[in-house]
């Protein structure tokens, strides 16, 4: 077994308790008080976000106007119009700009 | 409200499952060839970077561990960064438990190793949609991400740069794209404009004064502790340290 192969069954045990830790500790409490519950249900719009925020703030024009043509396109369609439109507004505007 | 309906069987949920990964596809493929492309240039096997995509299979800590792997850091250093980037899926796994109620605790050991931003997005999307998350719906969803990401690696590992400008297509921010839509697939949720605005805030100045990965956990901490503030505390006779036991 090289030092490489280790590195990697060692981080990939290391995720794996990433994904079964939270459960585990949760699962011991009987009773879910209303700010856990809080807490929970604020973890997908406080995670996600923080995978979007830095990368809107070095985007230039076209990253940020595909964001925000792309938020627009979430308030009525489903993720292909995201996609589609974001993706077309960021490729345009990079065109255009010379970006 | 869809009318009461005979049970789906495990062939359409797991069908169902598969419709929705398809999106969770497309904005993944680039990064899952670049990975294969710059483990390979950082020295990595192509079988070893197909390992790791099957073993970690969680891309922006495989980004950040073969970036180590280049820099010859210690070992346990690179684990440790791994660990790191990896966190936020305590949150998720935390929630997902009580996604999965009706599961067996060896069907939960297996399926959260499946855990990603995307498949947890996915099971909170449905789940505000009052629809079960069934083994056969979450395995139709993660199968042909795992499977996709797993090959990619080993492609973007044979062939190099596939793409020949990934910035010209647009491809370097599918990511962030798709990471704002599910934002905004939980706007109908209890106090999502502060939470957003509280994790957007801090993940910003974290990255630019603490750094990266740190600030994924700190946004998502600022996120959540806005959540709980705002949040009234147990009616009245019920003691908030109750819930530790």
């Amino acid at each position: 077994m090289t030092t490489t192969l280790w590195i990697i069954l060692a981080g990939a045990l290391a995720t794996y308790l990433t994904r079964i830790g939270g459960h585990l500790v949760l699962s011991r409490f009987d009773r879910i008080h209303p700010r856990l519950e809080a807490a929970l249900n604020a973890v997908p719009a406080a995670v996600l976000t923080t995978l979007v925020a830095p990368a809107a703030m070095q985007g230039g024009v076209p990253e940020l106007a595909a964001l925000v043509v792309a938020g627009l396109a979430a308030l009525r369609g489903g993720m292909l119009a995201i996609f589609l439109s974001g993706a077309a507004t960021l490729i345009l505007l990079r065109f255009v700009l010379g970006a | 409200m869809i009318p009461p309906r005979p049970s789906p069987s495990n062939l359409d949920e797991f069908v169902r499952g598969l419709r929705r990964s398809v999106p969770i596809n497309v904005a993944i493929f680039p990064f899952g060839l670049l990975y294969g492309a710059l483990a390979v240039d950082n020295g990595l096997t192509a079988t070893d970077a197909m390992l790791m995509s099957a073993t970690v299979y969680a891309g922006a800590s495989q980004l950040v561990g073969i970036e180590l792997f280049g820099q010859k850091v210690a070992p346990w250093l690179i684990v440790l960064s791994i660990f790191a980037v990896n966190f936020r899926h305590v949150l998720y796994s935390a929630v997902l438990g009580r996604r999965t109620r009706g599961w067996s605790p060896l069907g939960r050991a297996f399926g959260f190793f499946f855990v990603t931003d995307a498949q947890f997005a996915e099971v909170e999307r449905r789940s505000d949609e009052g629809k079960p998350i069934t083994p056969a719906w979450y395995a139709g969803l993660a199968l042909p991400v795992y499977l996709a990401w797993v090959a990619e690696a080993g492609a973007g590992a044979y062939f190099g740069r596939l793409v020949a400008d990934p910035h010209a297509i647009g491809l370097d921010f599918l990511l962030p794209i798709y990471f704002l839509g599910l934002v905004m697939e939980f706007r109908g949720r209890r106090l999502w404009l502060p939470i957003v605005a509280a994790s957007a805030a801090a993940a910003i100045l974290a990255e630019r004064f603490i750094g990266s990965p740190w600030h994924v956990t700190i946004g998502a901490v600022a996120g959540i502790a806005v959540a709980v503030v705002l949040t009234p505390s147990a009616p009245a006779g019920q003691d908030s340290g109750e819930a530790a036991r």
